[in-house]
């Protein structure tokens, strides 16, 4: 039986007595690339289906976050940083294998196009708006020729970033609560029904907001869904991962996990939901509210909890 | 060429002198260490055994500190080893995640640091400072690919392990048992 295990000589900060190198910088990147990922996705599918008069907030006004919350995202990146003015270096290779330099690089793609996007739209959200160049204002009726195309674009870059912000963790072998493929999809869900919880909450049209909410519901359907699977696979895998499971089922984030991810942040939510589809009043802020809390609350304790899991030897 | 470190457990007495020579060779910050020492209690009293390890980068074969680096800053030189270029890392953490070891630490001026098998003694011939100072000459270094080293010619007439073999990491240091 193995009874102590010393590490003498080694009381490195940030990585004992356990790893604690990523902090509040990355959860905060990894929602608000999800949020943006969900807003840009439902814009970009009702731009293609033609919806654009029924579905305004989801086409236009709710796109003018995108960029703000891809601007912090990436400033947030920035600051996790330590070695931050070397940062240029990210963009000096492409390394596919490498999550981090690809999600870089889908984000230098999909900022620019955020901005165009609600370039075309400023002068319908400000009358009077003037571009004070002209070349800036060509562009602009350029750009809104080709809405269709970007609009395709923007959904696949969507369905990219929204994956990658799992794939980041689930890249590491090293640590078995990230270590599996289930992140993927599992954090592009939770981002696009981040995403649809923002334009739920800014929209006016009664319509809009019901066709939001049943796809929401849906989402959130497949999200307990995947969080069961991922419990199945960490049970049924080897120790390592039974112990990552364990700091869940019982261990220190059990309580907030299952308190402010599962049942505030997905179930509640999603009965307020149904209740509202069914004709009882519900102020669209409180589910909407609760998704945002419960996005951001998960991608902190996947973080935080990740790290603390390891290969034993 | 494939560089290897060969610790034999059954000697090592936990000195740690391999960890000050490392400090010391290599200006690692106060606080810091590229190597440190392992001690394993198995049992309980009387029956106890005690297994002494010194440890340090694997310097793996297939190495996930290098696959997820962003930049190219983790890389492989000559022989395997696996180093950092300081002036290439933005200090994002990713192989220090990616590491099953926890070799690697974040050096106060923000870079990611670790052991380099001392490659700047490999050039000149000489071995790491931790092989070259330990007292009970428990660490053999060597090229494996090399029959006659003093690695391959202790793989060969001892039992080994490696570390946590089971990540998928191959690492190439060996522990005699
Ligand atoms: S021990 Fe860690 S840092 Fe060293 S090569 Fe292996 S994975 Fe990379
Ligand atoms: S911290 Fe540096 S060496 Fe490590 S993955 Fe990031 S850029 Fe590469």
């Amino acid at each position: 039986m193995k009874e102590e295990l010393f590490i003498s000589g080694r009381d490195i900060p940030f990585i004992d007595p356990y790893l604690n190198i990523w902090h509040w910088q990355i959860p905060v990147y990894l929602f608000l690339g999800g949020l943006a990922a969900g807003i840009m996705f439902f814009a970009g599918l009702f731009t293609i289906i033609g919806k654009e008069k029924e579905m305004e907030t989801t086409v236009k006004w709710a796109t003018f976050l995108v960029p703000v919350a891809l601007v912090l995202g990436l400033f947030a990146l920035f600051l996790d940083l330590k070695h931050q003015l070397y940062f240029w270096r990210l963009y000096t290779t492409v390394r596919l294998e490498s999550p981090m330099s690809w999600g870089a690089w889908t984000l230098m793609f999909i900022t620019p196009l955020s901005f165009i996007w609600v370039a075309t739209y400023i002068k319908e959200a400000i009358p009077n708006w003037k571009w004070k160049i002209s070349l800036v204002e060509n562009l602009e009726v350029i750009a809104t020729k080709y809405r269709i195309h970007m609009a395709w674009a923007m959904m696949m870059l969507a369905i990219v970033l929204g994956v990658y912000t799992g794939i980041l963790l689930s890249a590491f072998n090293a640590r078995p609560l990230w270590n599996t493929s289930i992140l993927g999809p599992l954090f592009l869900v939770s981002g696009l029904s981040t995403g649809l919880a923002t334009i739920m909450w800014m929209s006016k049209s009664h319509y809009e907001r019901s066709v939001l909410s049943k796809i929401d519901i849906a989402l959130i359907g497949v999200e307990l869904f995947l969080i069961t699977h991922l419990f199945m696979g960490f049970l049924a895998s080897s120790a390592v991962q039974i112990e990552a499971a364990q700091l869940f089922l019982g261990g220190e984030f059990t309580a907030s996990f299952w308190v402010f991810v599962v049942i505030l942040g997905l179930i509640f939510p999603a009965t307020l939901e149904i209740l509202e589809l069914r004709g009882y009043k519900i102020p669209v802020w409180i589910p909407a509210f609760l998704i945002l809390l419960g996005g951001l609350a998960f991608r902190f304790i996947m973080v935080e909890a990740g790290q603390i899991t390891r290969f034993l030897y | 060429m494939r560089y290897a470190m060969v610790v034999d457990t059954r000697k090592c007495v936990g000195c740690s002198d391999c960890v000050v020579a490392c400090q010391t060779e290599n200006n690692v910050p106060h606080g810091y260490c590229r190597d440190w020492i392992v001690e394993v209690v198995d049992g309980s009293y009387p029956n106890v055994e005690i297994e002494l390890r010194s440890e340090r980068c694997n310097h793996c074969d297939n190495s996930p500190c290098v696959r997820c680096c962003p930049t190219g800053a983790s890389h492989i030189i000559d022989g395997g080893v696996v180093v950092v270029t300081a002036n290439k890392c933005i200090g994002c953490g990713a192989c220090i995640q990616s590491c099953p070891y926890d070799a690697r630490y974040s050096h106060p001026e923000g870079y990611v640091d670790k052991c380099t098998f001392c490659h700047h003694r490999l050039e000149k011939g000489q071995h790491p400072a931790c092989v070259e100072v330990c007292p009970t000459k428990c660490l053999y270094f060597g090229d494996l690919d090399d029959p006659n080293s003093d690695v391959s010619k202790a793989l060969r007439n001892r039992k080994w392990k490696t570390l946590a073999p089971e990540a998928g990491t191959k690492p190439q240091i060996y522990f005699l048992t």
